[in-house]
């Protein structure tokens, strides 16, 4: 049993520590780099997506250098082209997302007073397929093959293979695979934060940067999909000449645009609510006071997130549709501003209502916003269609963006890199650096994107890689030109004081900034998060719980110990966080390293048509996955219950609803579910736009798809009872069940293709009957992974690893085909039955 | 067994005015996008859609106002103030009270901003 530190010798208290620094220490040697602990993997991430932006950057001077002076030649056309795609591509999905990513995986565990997030190894696996696809996607303009139509890759110019190269391949799949990989991140982040806070912290105490991101990884699972959705129709088109955005064949480019802002606007906010939530924390911190108007802090946040989703169409302006449609998307432009004035207003009460510490990080705060609002009043103008109608595709929207995202997202987040940085190495970083490095970006950042306002409204277009002397631009871009270098050279003041050693410097105390939240209790020489798990009583614990740092680091709170040589971490109630399971996080492994590479591999290889190559890294992702899933989850402890310290006893294995794997299961859901909701806006789209949208073809007919729905229902009502049967302990009834679910599910998939199949529909003749393919392999796929996750309960049941008290495996299974049913239901009454009804 | 567990009932209701504003959205545009691609076969003209929407507009802000109201509940009918911070199960649930009723009166002002096209367009024009 465990004992407290109070009544232990120092012998026994060291004892104690010692056996919990061996369980969350890091391999030695290279072999560190199979670590999977939230601590290395969020520094890795965030040092990664950071050389991304400086790679990115470099190639925003380039295409400054190209448009300094009117008919330049230092880029070559195609070059500028590739330099701006890359330029936008790598700023959105390699560095701005990710680099939430990184700081919510290393700040979050000691934030929330947990040990861990409750995947580790899915957060390692997430940062390998994000290094993997980034340096895919970069590299690519060293061999001149980058993408180069522009960072949202609008069809018909990037489905054309002649005009678009491979570099729209590397995009669509490279990004892709990120996105998967950001997916991975949110469902980690929303269980996290609903499921592994410590005791006590109910969610009227969490701290704001756990709300903002709860909403975030919400938003990525809404807003994602439609991007992943887009792009298996753009694959298909540009690899197999399936018409979905051919006019020629009934498709529609529109339906491109639509995916993308589905996704790319949200994506904005995406960006914008992790980098306001840092300043959530800092600005109390500065101002020595709790945030005024916590509540308020959570409207902001969830409202924005709300209605950030109605606003994809106010980059489409333009396009043609009715104007009453474009009046709708305005008006939630213009109701959007409410709540995001709604968070400014908050800090500046913050900082009104206490006695505010001006610092480098408030520095680039306070700056940050500055700008920030500046860009939301030129975004008030852009959502006026009628003045869209002017400014749209001008270097106006460039301006705009730019002061939305560097004001709304870069320079919160330098603050946040000044504010944390002794979190890293226990060392501050130089003052006097920190605000010089200010004023250069400042001034530069001004100086560079000001006049972009006046040359869009002399009428410069977006990606012109020159101009001629006469038209007047050449004094405008010359001056955006020097600003820009302005601005990169604070960013280098910046990388110089990361960067230089500082091993001479004495170590800083552990909370310098005097905060009032629990992240600051995390040693940076220690790896196991928090020595015991603290009771959290108060929104800024530090501030109000009196001896909190002394009595965790003496251990004096739950899981002081590791008697078992485990990772252990608590899984708390959602609204309350009372205890309820002692949650054993996976430990070090290469299988998420391998995984990746693998699964990564066959992005890369499908990129060049290399069909043998993908289908052997496919096979080895596969075997790879299913490994790390039979080795490394739902195992069986050794013992039904732990003693946790202060009198609490808790279980070792919960199954169903109260566990993380089932929460990861229902997240992950929603979003296939958003991507399979977006196929099928697809299909109507296609209905809406045609007056026959079925080109006069039969259709898969009514018959088959009735009968792979019949069979489809079966096999998840067979599910439904071997779950039953299970829990009821028959076991052979229960291998029964599955066994004949698995049969279905073959035949309901056979059923499924065969109604396309027989009446000879060909995907590549037009879109009707290219959509309806989709849709029924979409299905199919799914069904081929139900069939593996049936074979895989069954082969749990037979090694004994499966049984009615240990029924996680099946509950989870189960819950997958909940989904899955309801995907069979739409796609096979969507495609059977809609083209009768007309 | 249930798909939404217990425990996230009451974390759900937080979302009820917010989704309900998403609905009222979608139910705008996908009905306007519907009609103004169709209009040539359909037979009713542009007005019994804006009236259509108009209702639908009605029972948005009804709706939200509901939310609205039991929030107020929930919150003590304003009776304890902000900011709700004592580690009690009593103040989360005021705090979960308050935050719905702002959520509820955000939502409610952009159900209105979104309808609004709706008074002044009549036509589907592109």
């Amino acid at each position: 049993m465990t004992q407290f530190a109070d009544r232990m010798t120092r012998k026994e208290a060291k004892a104690q520590e010692e056996r919990l620094r061996k369980v969350w220490a890091d391999p030695s040697g290279w072999r560190y780099w199979t670590s999977v602990n939230n601590y290395q993997i969020g520094l890795w991430y965030a040092a990664t997506a950071f050389a991304f932006m400086l790679f990115a950057g470099v190639l925003a001077l380039m295409v400054r250098v190209q448009l300094a002076v009117p008919d330049n030649d230092f880029l070559s056309a195609d070059l500028f082209n590739q330099a701006f795609t890359l330029h936008g591509t790598v700023m959105m999905f390699l560095f701005a997302v990710p680099i939430f990513e990184a700081v919510a995986i290393f700040l979050l565990p000691p934030m929330l007073g947990a040990r861990e997030l409750p995947f580790p190894r899915l957060s390692a696996f997430g940062f390998w397929s994000f290094l993997l696809g980034g340096i895919f996607v970069c590299g690519s303009i060293f061999f001149n093959a980058a993408p180069s139509s522009g960072w949202f890759m609008y069809p018909p110019l990037a489905t054309d293979k002649e005009f678009s190269g491979i570099g729209a391949d590397i995009w669509l799949l490279g990004l892709s695979f990120i996105e998967i990989a950001s997916i991975a991140a949110a469902v980690e982040l929303i269980v996290g934060i609903l499921k592994c806070r410590a005791p006590g912290m109910r969610i009227n105490m969490m701290p704001l940067f756990a709300w903002y991101l709860l909403v975030v990884a919400g938003m990525i699972l809404f807003a994602f999909p439609p991007l992943i959705a887009g792009d298996i129709l753009f694959e298909l088109e540009r690899m197999f000449d399936w018409p979905f955005f051919n006019p020629e064949r009934g498709g529609d480019p529109i339906l491109w645009q639509h995916l993308f802002w589905i996704f790319g606007h949200p994506e904005v906010y995406i960006i914008f609510l992790p980098a306001i939530a840092l300043m959530a924390m800092i600005v109390p911190t500065f101002s020595q006071r709790p945030v005024v108007g916590y509540s308020w802090i959570v409207l902001a946040a969830v409202g924005t997130g709300f209605l950030s989703f109605g606003l994809w169409v106010h980059h489409m302006f333009t396009t043609g549709l009715p104007q009453i449609s474009l009046a709708f998307f305005s008006a939630a432009s213009e109701a959007v501003a409410i709540p995001t004035g709604v968070q400014i207003f908050v800090f500046i009460a913050t900082m009104l209502a206490g006695r505010v510490i001006f610092s480098v990080p408030m520095l680039f705060g306070a700056g940050g916003l500055a700008i920030f609002v500046m860009g939301g009043l030129t975004g008030v103008m852009v959502a006026l269609a009628p003045f869209d109608w002017q400014a749209h595709d001008t270097y106006f929207v460039v301006a705009h963006l730019h002061y939305v995202l560097i004001g709304g997202m870069l320079f919160p987040v330098i603050a946040g890199l000044y504010y944390y940085y002794p979190l890293i190495n226990a060392r501050m970083l130089s003052d006097r650096a920190g605000k010089l490095a200010f004023w250069l970006m400042f001034i530069g950042f001004n100086v560079a994107f000001f006049p972009m306002h006046l040359s869009g409204l002399r009428g410069m277009p977006r990606r012109v890689f020159t101009y001629p002397p006469e038209v007047g631009w050449d004094w405008l871009n010359l001056i955006s030109t020097i600003g820009a270098f302005i601005l990169a050279s604070g960013i280098l003041v910046i990388v110089v004081d990361v960067l230089r050693p500082k091993h001479r410097e004495p170590e800083g105390e552990s909370n310098p900034w005097n905060a009032g939240t629990l992240e600051w209790i995390s040693e940076p020489k220690e790896n196991w998060g928090v020595r015991s798990i603290p009771i959290i009583e108060s929104r800024y614990p530090l501030w109000d719980q009196p001896n909190l740092m002394r009595d965790i680091n003496k251990g004096r709170f739950y899981l002081p110990d590791a008697e078992e040589g485990r990772r252990e971490g608590l899984v708390t109630s959602v609204l309350d966080a009372q205890p309820i399971q002692v949650l054993r996080v996976a430990g070090t492994a290469y299988v998420p390293i391998i995984s990746a590479f693998f699964l990564g591999g066959a992005f890369v290889a499908l990129t060049f048509h290399w069909w043998i190559a993908t289908i052997v890294s496919a096979v080895g992702a596969f075997a790879a996955i299913v490994y790390w899933l039979w080795t490394g989850t739902a195992e069986l402890p050794e013992k039904p219950q732990k003693h946790i310290g202060l009198g609490v006893t808790l279980p070792l294995y919960v199954s169903g609803p109260s566990s993380t794997g089932w929460w990861a299961m229902f997240i992950t859901m929603i979003g296939d579910g958003t991507a399979f909701a977006s196929l099928i806006f697809g299909y109507f789209f296609y209905w809406t736009i045609h007056e026959d949208f079925t080109a006069g073809s039969k259709g898969p007919g009514a018959q088959w798809p009735m009968i792979g729905f019949g069979l489809f229902a079966a096999a998840w009502i067979a599910m439904i009872y071997a779950r039953r049967l299970n829990g009821r302990g028959f076991v052979l009834a229960m291998r029964a069940c599955l066994m004949l679910a698995a049969l279905l599910t073959i035949c309901g998939s056979l059923a499924a293709v065969a109604g396309p199949l027989a009446y000879g529909m060909d995907p590549k003749s037009h879109v009707y009957p290219a959509i309806v393919w989709v849709l029924v392999l979409w299905t199919a796929v799914h069904a081929v992974l139900g069939l593996v996750m049936q074979v895989y309960c069954l082969a749990r049941s037979l090694v004994g690893r499966l049984t009615a008290q240990h029924d996680v495996d099946l509950q989870n299974v189960v819950l997958y085909w909940h989904f899955l049913f309801v995907t069979a239901l739409i796609t096979f009454a969507v495609i059977g039955l809609f083209p009768r009804m007309l | 067994m249930r798909i939404i567990p217990n425990e996230m009932e009451s974390l759900w209701t937080l979302f009820t005015a917010p989704v309900v504003w998403a609905l009222h959205f979608l139910i705008c545009y996908v009905s306007v996008a519907v009609y103004c691609a169709k209009s040539s076969q359909i037979s009713f003209g542009f007005d019994v859609v804006r009236l259509g929407v108009v209702l639908v507009t009605i029972m948005a802000l009804a709706l939200i106002a509901m939310s609205g109201l039991l929030a107020w509940r929930q919150w003590g009918f304003g009776t304890h103030d902000p900011p709700h911070d004592d580690p009690t199960r009593h103040d989360r649930e005021l705090f979960q009270g308050f935050a719905t009723l702002l959520l509820s009166g955000l939502s409610f002002v952009a159900v209105i901003y979104v309808a609004m096209p709706l008074l002044f367009i009549a036509e589907c024009s592109p």
